[in-house]
């Protein structure tokens, strides 16, 4: 029999428990309702901060459930539990039965007694709703120069509120009671260094002191801290810890605990044997957890408990591994050294600026916690080591580079906090053959799909399990494809001959020699059918044109941003009609043309030539198209000219070779009609300048691109993608696009950031000029054919028969159309 | 045997398609190291008259084309497809003669 589970509350606790009882509950038992009181379903809320990147709530979206068994009812609030008939009512009349109640009804933040903390100006940081009422008091505010802002409390939350307020251009005063930031993570030692950092980013820290007022002067908010100092504000936010959501239970007769939550037991039950509590609500062994892990954990356990199992709670990890401001802070273990014994090994590099603490057990033998400041990649091998034994000299563990101890995790280690996996289950997918790359164990165990921080641990996983990550081209090469352009761009090497016969061995094959075709084509070398060259390419290069199944091509005349003339359109239209093609829009706002054998593909581009149309490379690892929106020209809403963008962008990298194809648009608003997101690079209009998008694809696995510039004019626009592209050309693998090249890339978006936009590695003037000189030797392919005898005379179909059909080409008509008749494919058995 | 072409219209690792007098079509191809080729220019597993379009090259050192289709390695000197041994293409007698090539029927 089915029975009914009502959850109140639908933030990612919530949302969590209804994703793993959904998962488990292979058999259909329970049926899901969840009421919750906010208007939008549940939203990464750890990540509330970036939502300043971009103001797209939609970015900040949890999976939706999409199942039958799972109805959720927005907007509505749980007034009423009766305990004894098991029915909750809500306010929007709905009774509801009830097999088992899960309260998750989160928290809300504490806002200290100041006087005037009502003000109009004064905010909370916890929801979307409340950075979009911070951003309208910021931009109402009318004092001219660079706005400041009041961060009450300087932990956790008040640092990533701080970063917001930076975000929006506000210089953020930090306010805390305590004698240092984030006192519950870093100790005295840590939190000396990240006072340091953070003021560095215009930050200004005041601690060991209070509001004790706050007051309306015009249209300014003056505060008043307990130490004397006076702040002259445009907007205030409290961030000064938060207190659980438990009236609902107190009301209803629940046990709560003496400072507030719902008193729960190792199964996450109430005093009431049928409902549970989950999440920052929950008052387990005296304690409320305030971060997501330990959430998610009690709504794991409840979902096991759920469906008949005896899963307990198994204890919280608090370790905590961000970046604030730029600036690494991580918190692991017992971070404090409160176990009684405890010894501590600081290693504090003021020069370098970074700080990091191991704290052992009394006997040196056992790894009990640490802190990490302004470095903490040592994170993920340190914090699965809790509680286990140390392997050699405790300071080795955080000295320089180099001098360490190899470590090896034991097999039980937890390896990812957020989804709870450990080294054991992520070695079985890779030595079952599952998986064989980080984006497989991804998929195969969720590890890594979280907070991140691990993802460095999965790959020294797959080699310690042998699985070789090698990046060798092929069997002809033991280079990388990043290799391989490295040698070429610094040799000169301009053939594939030299190049194979001095760095790779035999002849080469479909692999390796299209690679360093496009490898030389990048490096300007030409035509890409010039010389050697020529016998490099794959039939699409090699015809430029698109191969189809029956040995026909596919013609795609380049359309600069999709806007074409009348005049141009009746060219394409009567040249499809004399050679008798059929014709398709593509998703890239252009035309392709299909059926052209060998011989008439230069006769249809000598037209298509001669109307002033270039080859648009649809054949090509290359620039595809760079889609628009009509933009401000005609639109009522658009905010800039987007085809004029688009235009611009498909002229400057039209012919750009590149490891893989490249697509790009250009929206002129934040109603994306050109769908930007699904692009290699997209840009996005905003009434300020554009923002910039790296690393979305359509295709098998499709991934929004993600913001990495924001509010830029066209001149750095343009200077940021000319980086982007070379560095991508540089050194991507074969066949990797945009997104597999930034995710494997160490440090992912963040370093792509500091490379192309802070020029960390100090490249970019160098990769400006390459694209440069990429923009000055563009030529048109197709007409370079044209113009050269020995090209053409390579678009034959017999040898010894020029100009005679292929005997094994015929076509048949459909809605008025040519297409292929099948070909008589010989049994194959495979 | 039907001259086809001088070896002179070939590109080296590259091949050419030419028209049998019984209408069958063949693949000519020229290796980098200097030897020809011929095969029958149907790939089997798509249909297509398209193996003189693939890319020349070797697997393990054995000389084979790629079909530009499907991907499949076919050797050279016999036919046979390295992807799947169960199948593969005819192979054409090939000579040179006074720098004609010339091939006969498999």
């Amino acid at each position: 029999m089915t029975r009914t589970l009502v959850i109140v509350g639908h933030g990612m606790v919530g949302h969590r428990l209804v994703e793993a009882l959904r998962e488990k509950d292979v058999t259909d038992q329970w049926r899901v309702g969840v009421v919750a009181e906010e208007t939008r379903p549940a939203y990464d809320r750890v990540a509330l901060s970036s939502y300043v990147d971009n103001w797209d709530a939609n970015s900040l979206s949890l999976a939706p459930h999409d199942d039958d068994a799972v109805e959720l009812h927005l907007n509505d609030q749980v007034v009423h539990i009766d305990r004894d008939d098991k029915v909750v009512r809500t306010t929007a009349g709905r009774v509801q039965p009830y097999d088992a109640l899960v309260l998750a009804t989160g928290s809300i933040p504490f806002v200290p007694p100041v006087p005037g903390r009502d003000l109009p100006g004064c905010h909370v940081y916890r929801t979307i709703e409340d950075l979009d009422g911070i951003r309208a008091t910021v931009e109402a505010a009318h004092s001219s120069g660079r706005h400041a802002g009041m961060v009450l409390g300087g932990g956790l939350l008040g640092l990533e509120a701080a970063n917001a307020l930076r975000g929006m251009g506000i210089s953020p005063h930090v306010v805390e009671l305590g004698p240092r930031l984030m006192p519950l993570q870093v100790d005295e030692g840590g939190a000396g260094l990240l006072k340091r950092l953070v003021e560095k980013l215009d930050l200004t820290i005041h601690t060991g002191t209070s509001a004790s007022s706050i007051e309306k002067d015009g249209d300014r908010l003056i505060a008043k801290l307990s130490n004397g100092v006076e702040l002259d504000l445009d907007v205030v936010v409290f961030s000064a810890g938060i207190r659980p959501r438990d009236e609902l239970a107190r009301s209803f007769g629940l046990k709560v605990g003496e400072r507030g939550g719902i008193v729960v037991d190792q199964a996450c039950r109430t005093s009431d044997e049928n409902i549970y509590a989950i999440g920052e609500c929950a008052n387990l062994d005296g304690m409320v957890y305030g971060l997501v892990a330990p959430g998610y954990s009690m709504a794991e356990v409840v979902a096991d408990r759920l469906l008949g199992g005896e899963a307990e709670f198994p204890g919280a990890d608090m370790s905590t591994k961000l970046k604030l401001l730029g600036v690494d802070v991580a918190s692991f273990g017992d971070a404090h050294a409160k176990e009684e014994g405890a010894l501590e090994v600081v290693v504090n590099d003021a020069v370098a600026g970074t700080y990091a603490k191991v704290v052992v057990s009394d006997d040196a033998k056992t790894l009990l916690g640490g802190i990490l400041v302004g470095d903490a990649s040592k994170y993920p091998l340190l914090r699965p080591l809790v509680g286990r034994p140390v392997p050699g000299d405790p300071v080795a563990l955080i000295g320089p580079a180099g001098g360490g101890p190899e470590l090896t995790l034991p097999h039980d280690a937890q390896v990812c906090s957020c989804h709870a996996v450990t080294k054991q289950q992520i070695v079985d997918v890779v030595n079952s053959g599952e998986a064989v790359d980080v984006p497989g164990i991804k998929a195969c165990t969720k590890a890594g799909t979280g907070c991140g921080s691990c993802v460095p641990m999965l790959k020294k996983l797959l080699s310690e399990c042998g699985v070789e990550q090698s990046r060798a081209l092929c069997e002809h090469f033991d280079h990388s494809r990043a290799d391989l352009f490295e040698i070429a761009r610094s040799t000169g090497v301009t053939t594939f001959s030299e190049l194979i016969g001095k760095h790779g061995r035999g002849r080469g094959c479909d692999l390796c020699k299209p690679a360093v075709a496009s490898i030389l084509a990048s490096l300007d070398n030409g035509h890409v059918l010039g010389g050697e060259q020529a016998a490099l390419q794959d039939t699409n290069d090699h015809f430029l044109a698109n191969i189809q199944r029956n040995g026909t091509y596919s013609v795609v005349p380049r359309i600069p941003g999709g806007e074409i003339t009348p005049e141009k359109l009746i060219v394409i239209g009567e040249v499809a009609r004399d050679f008798g093609l059929y014709t398709k829009i593509t998703g890239g706002q252009r035309i392709d043309l299909f059926g052209a054998t060998v011989d008439q593909l230069p006769q249809i581009w000598a037209r298509l030539v001669d109307a002033g149309f270039e080859s648009g490379h649809a054949y090509g690892k290359a620039l595809r198209t760079v889609k628009s929106c009509v933009g401000t020209t005609w639109c009522r809403f658009g905010v800039q000219d987007s085809v004029s963008l688009a235009i611009e962008l498909e002229l400057r990298y039209r012919g750009l070779r590149s490891p893989h194809k490249l697509k790009s648009a250009v929206s002129g608003c934040a109603r994306e009609c050109a769908e930007a997101r699904g692009k290699d690079f997209g840009v996005i209009a905003t009434e300020n300048g554009w923002n910039l998008y790296v690393g979305g694809n359509g295709g098998f696995t499709p991934r929004h691109a993600e913001l990495i510039a924001s509010d830029v004019d066209t001149e750095t626009l343009i200077k940021l993608i000319d980086r982007f592209l070379m560095f991508y050309i540089r050194t991507a693998d074969r066949l990797q696009r945009t997104s597999t090249w930034i995710e494997s890339m160490e440090g992912g978006l963040d370093h792509l950031r500091s490379v192309i936009v802070d020029d960390s590695l100090g490249i970019c003037a160098d990769l400006e000029a390459a694209m440069a000189k990429h923009v000055d030797n563009y030529a048109d392919e197709w007409r370079g054919v044209l113009e050269d005898p020995e090209k053409l005379a390579r678009f034959t179909s017999f040898v010894n028969a020029p100009g005679t059909p292929d005997p094994t080409i015929s076509f048949r008509e459909e809605r008025g159309q040519n297409v292929p008749v099948l070909l008589g494919v010989p049994e194959v058995s495979r | 045997m039907t001259p086809v072409c001088e070896l002179s219209a070939l590109q080296p690792d590259r091949g050419v398609a030419a028209l049998l007098p019984d209408g069958s079509q063949v693949a000519v191809f020229l290796t980098s190291a200097g030897t020809v080729h011929a095969l029958g220019n149907i790939d089997p597993f798509s249909g297509a008259a398209v193996l003189s379009r693939g890319i020349v090259g070797d697997r393990g050192g054995v000389p084979v084309v790629v079909s530009p289709v499907y991907k499949q390695a076919f050797e050279l000197t016999t036919g046979k497809c390295l992807d799947d041994p169960s199948t593969g293409v005819p192979v054409h007698p090939v000579v040179v003669t006074d720098g004609v090539i010339q091939v006969g029927s498999p």
